[in-house]
């Protein structure tokens, strides 16, 4: 069937199989590999990606039901040359090693501290109402849903907070 | 020219130390970061042929047998059966295919075909309802329903075991359980195969092209020089891909077949189903020692399983020979020939779980013989390799125990039960950490250019270890070059054959290749300047010696090659080499849920040189989050009745999520060893997970007073050992 998406502020025509997820158009038909497929069930957040900017996984959405939403990918935060404060951060903190959930967990983090700034409370929150303390226990409550088998979690929690503090001096310089 | 070395002896020339350009160890952000951080490095299945066919594989339903027939499948371009079709993933460094065939099947979940369509949509629908008819076998299942073998070199003894334990003033005897683990890591199994006339490219998720190349040649039936691998990023490994495995021959098979590009990916339970697992453990352990603490005796009996004909086995006790002293001793393996998934090297094969297990033991003993745990330890420490006496090639457990003890607090620890925060007992642990190393042969190649910048080739991976970093920052240092001006290309079987990455021998080992073609560069400015080499300084793109003062541009014409080439020697047998650290956790038990949350958890670990502070440190962290798994909630269950894999998922599988593991620290020792090559550096990939899960579990005694030996501790079994 023929879709158009939105995507990173570009419209792409495709003609796809109705079967297809918004993670495999991404990446099969549109050549979009950032997103990555870690299991294609929604349980590892590999796939995440910014709709309407909120964070939902590419695998379980599928494409022909987002042709009128802005569709974010990791590609659309920054380029290798002009990284995006938090992917600076992620760079400069080792929050990543082999690095296949680090899109993930970039537009996830993008789309969690827009939930903070919105008000939005989680499990770990002190009380429902905010302001919310960008503290270890809320950003990793918040961020649960992006596994990391290399385990740079310690690394990543250091990196969103940093980016979220704004502060984006770049440590050791390589 | 090729400069070559075989480490046959100790080398204290400290040479990187005394290099000018300061590079090497610094805490730099990794080279390809940026690639990856954007989301541009690009992983097996991210090569866009034209024409790409997709393949989805289709899996046995029964757990022995035969396929005696395959239904159509509309809508495919192509149901793939073909001999050469392999029945499991080929053993980390092996030189020939594993097993194939794919009619025969030998455990559920086996690859038997290969769909093929020109969407991927297609192919798994028509994968998914494949008919297949099986004839199917009865075969044992489960590890305890076989008289296991009982390999007689697996097997040791010294001394009278039994009589030390009996004379003993204090003992444990326990048997503990480990489940089947893997290694989940979050990339899945995935290849693009091409074809070109009688010569096959195939970009996959391997770690070891070297050895990946013959096992695929072998497989396909073709000369090793018709094949290129492509793996210029893994998205993680922990031994799932160090040896070639379904996908990756079924995709080139197909692509022969129809004459264009083919891309197969794993789904993530086809991962579980087909990357070999950590096999399960049964562990018993025996301690004996007298009043004051001393080990007189020590036995590690281990039980694991495998298929019938395959030759890998969990080494559980690796490490038990040589960790502590005592005059008795028993080693026994056992292998229990099962038809379950193929077991293989999951991160830190042996010591992950056998040294996990054994520091559960030392716990109790301690316990026993009312001795703190970090004494029980230090007093058991060998002056040389029990039994043996070899000498230690380096010997760092002391430092990292009294180290540990005074960074962590472990003079605060209270006995067990005694902290009571709110609904949350409190408790801390500790473990030695241990690992064996060794040194694998590799070689690469280096070409210094006349503008001041180099380029590193060689088949190495970067699976995340972070080796693209430490290889540039090495030839940096040795060429006097600032680590930009370096250009790192791995993972391509057209460069030098290297060590690949596995076993924690991939950095030292390819890191000295990187070393000697560097020194065989050095060699050649040093005779155009007419100088020795060792009186050469390289710095900042500067030649120096004497009052002679050159820019490179000056002294090479057009290129220098250097070509490395590293061979293990006689130092792997004259010496006992490992790697050594200590393991300290801090938990909260929920009196009434059984609930575990880790509050803290640090490592102190000697690896020899450290080549990038900040990427020896990821690798660090990324053990003990490991250890953290194995001790509270990875398990991979099978079916009693047919061995399949039930939990075969990550909603399944748990691997620990950002909120389960607390902000950890790690802590280097300096340490040089000079038994491992002119880098003096050893693994450090699986060090952090060897033990981790002990100090999480002795933490867990600490805090509510349960042992939990049937691995993981899950709540429901914290919450039987707890007071009602
Ligand atoms: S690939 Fe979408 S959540 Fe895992
Ligand atoms: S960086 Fe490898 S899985 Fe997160």
């Amino acid at each position: 069937m023929q879709i158009t998406l939105n995507l990173n502020g570009t419209s792409h025509h495709l003609d796809v199989d109705p079967r297809t997820t918004l993670l495999d158009a991404l990446r099969h038909h549109l050549g979009l590999t950032g997103t990555k497929k870690g299991c294609d069930h929604g349980q590892c957040g590999s796939c995440t990606v910014l709709m309407d900017g909120r964070r939902v996984n590419a695998c379980l959405t599928l494409a022909c039901m987002v042709e009128d939403r802005d569709i974010t990918t990791i590609e659309g935060i920054g380029t290798p040359g002009h990284l995006s404060p938090l992917q600076q951060q992620f760079l400069d903190h080792d929050g990543f090693q082999c690095g296949y959930c680090t899109p993930g967990q970039i537009c996830s983090a993008a789309g969690m501290l827009e939930e903070i700034a919105a008000g939005w409370p989680s499990h770990a929150s002190e009380s429902l109402d905010g302001p919310f303390e960008l503290s270890h226990a809320e950003i990793a409550e918040r961020m649960s849903g992006n596994l990391c088998r290399c385990a740079a979690y310690t690394n990543i929690v250091a990196a969103i907070r940093q980016a979220a503090q704004g502060d984006n001096r770049r440590e050791d310089a390589a | 020219m090729t400069r070559h070395l075989r480490v046959d002896g100790p080398n204290h020339d400290d040479r990187l130390d005394h290099m000018a350009q300061g590079v090497i160890g610094q805490p730099l952000n990794r080279l390809e970061g940026p690639l990856k951080v954007a989301g541009r490095a690009t992983y097996a299945a991210e090569a866009r042929p034209r024409n790409l066919a997709y393949g989805v594989l289709v899996q046995a339903a029964i757990p022995a047998g035969k396929v005696l027939e395959i239904g159509d499948a509309p809508g495919a371009l192509a149901v793939i059966r073909d001999k050469r079709m392999v029945r499991f993933a080929a053993q980390g460094m092996a030189r020939k295919a594993p097993k194939s065939g794919p009619d025969g099947i030998d455990y559920m979940g086996q690859a038997i075909a290969l769909v093929v369509a020109d969407t991927f949509e297609a192919a798994r629908h028509a994968a998914q309802n494949l008919s297949v008819r099986y004839a199917r076998e009865d075969v044992p299942v489960n590890p305890e329903d076989v008289t296991p073998e009982l390999p007689p070199k697996k097997q040791s003894k010294t001394g009278d075991l039994d009589k030390a334990m009996q004379e003993a003033a204090f003992s444990v005897d326990q048997v503990w359980h480990t489940p089947s683990q893997m290694a989940a890591a979050m990339e899945p199994h995935a290849a693009i195969a091409e074809w070109d006339g009688d010569r096959v490219t195939i970009r996959a998720g391997l770690q070891m092209l070297s050895s990946n190349k013959e096992q695929m040649a072998d497989a396909l039936g073709i000369r090793p020089d018709k094949l290129r691998l492509l793996a210029p990023y893994v998205g993680g490994g922990f031994g799932s891909k160090l040896g070639i495995n379904a996908e990756s021959v079924a995709a080139a098979i197909a692509a022969q077949k129809l004459g264009r590009p083919v891309q197969v990916s794993m789904t993530r339970q086809q991962v579980f189903d087909l990357a070999h697992r950590r096999s399960e453990t049964r562990q018993r352990i025996r301690l004996a020692c007298d009043a004051d603490g001393t080990l007189t005796g020590l036995g590690h009996e281990a039980l694991v399983s495998n298929l019938p004909d395959d030759g890998f086995s969990e080494p559980v006790t690796q490490a038990t020979p040589f960790t502590y002293q005592a005059a008795h001793r028993q080693v026994v393996h056992a292998i229990a020939r099962i038809h379950r998934s193929c077991a293989g090297s999951v991160r830190a094969p042996g010591e992950a779980v056998g040294v996990t297990v054994f520091e559960c033991a030392m716990d109790e003993l301690a316990e026993a013989a009312g001795i703190d745990p970090v004494d029980l330890r230090l007093r058991n420490i060998p002056e040389a390799e029990p039994v043996t006496g070899r000498p230690f090639s380096s010997h760092k457990l002391t430092e990292a125990l009294q180290e540990g003890a005074k960074l962590f607090g472990w003079s605060d620890r209270r006995p067990a039960k005694e902290r009571l925060e709110g609904e949350w007992y409190i408790g801390i642990g500790m473990a030695s950490a241990v690992r064996v190393n060794q040194l694998v042969e590799s070689r690469a190649r280096v070409t210094l250019v006349q503008d001041g910048s180099a380029i590193v080739e060689t088949d190495m991976t970067d699976i995340g270890t972070g080796t693209y970093t430490i290889l540039g920052q090495l030839a940096a240092e040795m060429l006097g070059l600032p680590a930009d001006r370096v250009e790192v290309k791995l993972g391509d079987t057209q460069f030098p054959p290297a060590a690949g990455s596995g076993g924690s021998f991939g950095a030292a080992s390819s890191g000295n290749s990187v070393f000697l073609a560097c020194e065989e560069i050095r060699r050649q400015i040093a005779k155009a300047i007419g100088c020795d080499e060792g009186d050469l300084t390289l710095q900042d793109g500067m030649a120096r010696a004497g009052n002679v003062s050159k820019s490179l541009s000056e002294v090479v014409e057009g290129t220098i090659t250097g070509e490395g080439h590293l061979e293990p020697g006689k130092t792997e047998k004259s010496h006992r080499q490992a790697t050594w650290g200590s393991h300290w956790a801090e938990v909260a038990v929920n009196r009434w849920t059984g609930e575990v949350r880790v509050r803290r958890m640090m490592g102190v670990f000697a690896c020899g040189r450290v080549l990038n502070e900040k990427t020896a440190r990821s690798q660090c962290l990324g053990g003990m989050t490991f250890g953290i798994g194995i001790a509270l909630t990875e398990a991979m269950e099978h079916d009693r009745r047919d061995g399949h894999a039930v939990s075969r998922d990550l909603a399944e599988y748990h691997i620990p999520c950002h909120a389960d593991v607390p902000p950890l620290e790690v802590h280097f020792l300096q340490e040089r060893d000079a038994y491992v090559g002119p880098l003096q550096a050893k693994g450090l990939g699986e060090l952090g997970i060897c033990g981790a899960g002990a100090a999480v579990l002795n933490a867990i005694y600490n805090a509510c007073g349960v042992r939990v030996r049937e691995l993981p501790a899950t709540p429901d079994k914290i919450i039987a050992g707890l007071d009602p």
